[in-house]
């Protein structure tokens, strides 16, 4: 007996529909069976809030008098990318400040223009007969640009690695500050609450997929980079690490800080915490039997973060039960572990997310399009053009 | 008397070694174990105020490294910024003492100041910048 998505938006409508979070479905199915969980569940709100560098934002300025065709753009003296019409610009949440350093950069930018603070422009040009001005310096504010939305090429990723280091110095990572001799661990995904491993084959989410994106509702555009679903699988369908990943949109112009929040990591970068929340339909028992997985469930790798190199050595699998709970076993010792994703504000995603669902705030879609079921990810090898083929 | 305020981090493999007993015995140096955690087969953390004359102090301290002890000033004063705190727990996996933790029902981060040892592990771990460490 399968359900649709208008049946579910039905009665959503009527105030009937009847939604729980990935982590309520899990002692619901245990105590009500997948038959009747199926029948009587019709949406699973799961979420996520971690770093995610691949993000950043698109803005249209509006145009000066006399106008100008930006050739290099400055927004609190953080460089955005301005190779588009003339005052299109892209500012990405890792780009660094050319005065500041990693104190501040785009994702701090971003921040900035959600919570509604003047932000400094700078352009530069080398004028044309229809955009003769050289220089403008001036302020915007969210609210006085015509357009600024969220265009994240990779988040949400799929499960991701355990990070430790076997050296015999500190070393700073985008999976934070790493002790000498598996002095800890860092871990990243939200287990059993995160979208990706709730619907491991990509049934539900695909391309135009409804959102909640950083306080907004957004919608999944593409496949993220660096998708990967040919990872290597358990039977319950999650991979073993780094898998799938998806590209988001959504209106800057109605986010909050509360679920996105810029971030740096000593000695490698500028980063944001990007809140994501995604409701899987309960179509059919199939789609229980994923829904109900728990961290125990879900294994990823401890990966050698001192070995500067693409691959990096393994420690062995874990489950995020064992990561939770504070100590894991890498190589014969017992290592503290930490998560640089906030489980709190993913269950806090989460259960807003079963809120507006319930209160007839947010719709489900069907995807437009699948995501890839089969790309596999590559390396960039260094050749010379004869060797290319 | 000059005094300091040190923070010692023994390796593994000497956390069994008397090293504070010699700096008494052969550095004439006073000191108070404010605070220690070891446990076997992992490294041992000491907060260690040392009284004495400038120069043993310099020497006791050279002694130290040479035993592969390493030695950092203590931070004065550590601080929670609740308002920033997203909750990640980053620093949870540097804090040895446990006195940064997550609450097992609600996964907020606690932070427990009695159990702290200033050691200074969690200094540049906050993504956000939350946890202040006056040196």
């Amino acid at each position: 007996m399968a359900k649709s998505i208008e049946e579910i938006n039905e009665k959503i409508k009527q105030g009937k529909v009847v939604v729980l979070t990935a982590e309520e479905i899990i002692d619901y199915v245990e105590e009500n069976g997948v038959k009747k969980t199926a029948r009587e569940v019709d949406v699973v709100t799961t979420a996520t809030f971690g770093p995610m560098c691949s993000t950043g934002a698109f803005l249209n300025f509006g145009h000066s008098d006399p106008p100008i065709k930006m050739t290099r753009v400055w927004l609190n003296d953080v460089p955005a990318y301005t190779g588009l019409a003339a005052v299109d610009a892209y500012i990405g949440a890792a780009e660094l400040s050319e005065t500041e350093g990693m104190e501040y950069g785009g994702a701090y930018v971003i921040q900035d223009l959600i919570s509604g603070k003047p932000v400094k422009l700078r352009a530069t040009a080398y004028g044309t007969d229809c955009y003769p001005r050289r220089e403008i310096n001036t302020y915007i504010t969210k609210d006085t640009i015509n357009q600024a939305y969220l265009f994240n090429p990779r988040n949400v990723y799929q499960n991701y690695s355990v990070a430790t280091n076997s050296s015999d110095r500190v070393i700073y990572t985008y999976m934070g500050k790493l002790l000498p001799n598996f002095g800890n661990a860092t871990y990243s995904s939200a287990g059993q609450l995160s979208p990706l491993l709730n619907d491991p084959y990509y049934r539900t989410i695909g391309i135009g997929t409804r959102i909640f994106l950083a306080g907004a509702q957004g919608y999944v555009a593409w496949c993220g980079t660096q998708h990967n679903p040919s990872k290597e699988r358990l039977p319950n369908g999650t991979p073993i690490g780094p898998a799938g990943t998806l590209a988001l949109i959504g209106n800057l112009k109605e986010m909050s800080t509360k679920y996105l929040k810029a971030c740096t990591f000593h000695g490698y970068g500028v980063s944001i915490f990007v809140g994501v929340g995604i409701p899987i339909p309960v179509i059919d028992e199939e789609m229980v039997q994923f829904l109900k997985i728990k961290d125990e469930d879900i294994y990823t790798e401890i990966l050698d973060y001192s070995v500067q190199r693409r691959n990096k050595p393994s420690y062995g699998k874990v489950n995020y039960k064992q990561l939770r709970s504070g100590k894991i076993t890498v190589n014969g010792k017992e290592v503290q572990t930490g998560s640089i994703s906030s489980y709190y504000k993913a269950r806090e995603i989460a259960n807003l997310l079963k809120d507006w669902i319930k209160e007839g705030k947010f719709y489900l879609t069907n995807y437009v399009a699948p995501l890839p079921a089969e790309e596999r990810i590559k390396g960039l090898e260094i050749v010379s053009q004869e060797e290319l083929y | 008397m000059p005094s300091k305020r040190l923070v010692l981090t023994f390796p593994e493999n000497i956390v069994t070694k008397p090293i504070t007993y010699k700096l008494v015995k052969d550095f004439n140096l006073e000191f108070n174990i404010l605070r220690a955690e070891v446990t076997p087969e992992m490294e041992g953390k000491m907060l260690l105020e040392i009284k004495g004359a400038s120069e043993q102090i310099e020497k006791g301290i050279e002694y130290l490294l040479n035993e592969g002890v390493s030695v950092q000033e203590a931070s004065k004063d550590i601080t929670l910024d609740k308002e920033q705190c997203v909750h990640c727990g980053l620093c949870v996996s540097l804090c040895i003492t446990n006195a940064l933790s997550l609450d097992e029902k609600s996964y907020k981060l606690n932070f427990n100041k009695e159990k702290c040892i200033l050691c200074g592990f969690c200094q540049n771990s906050c993504p956000v910048n939350a946890i202040k460490l006056k040196m």
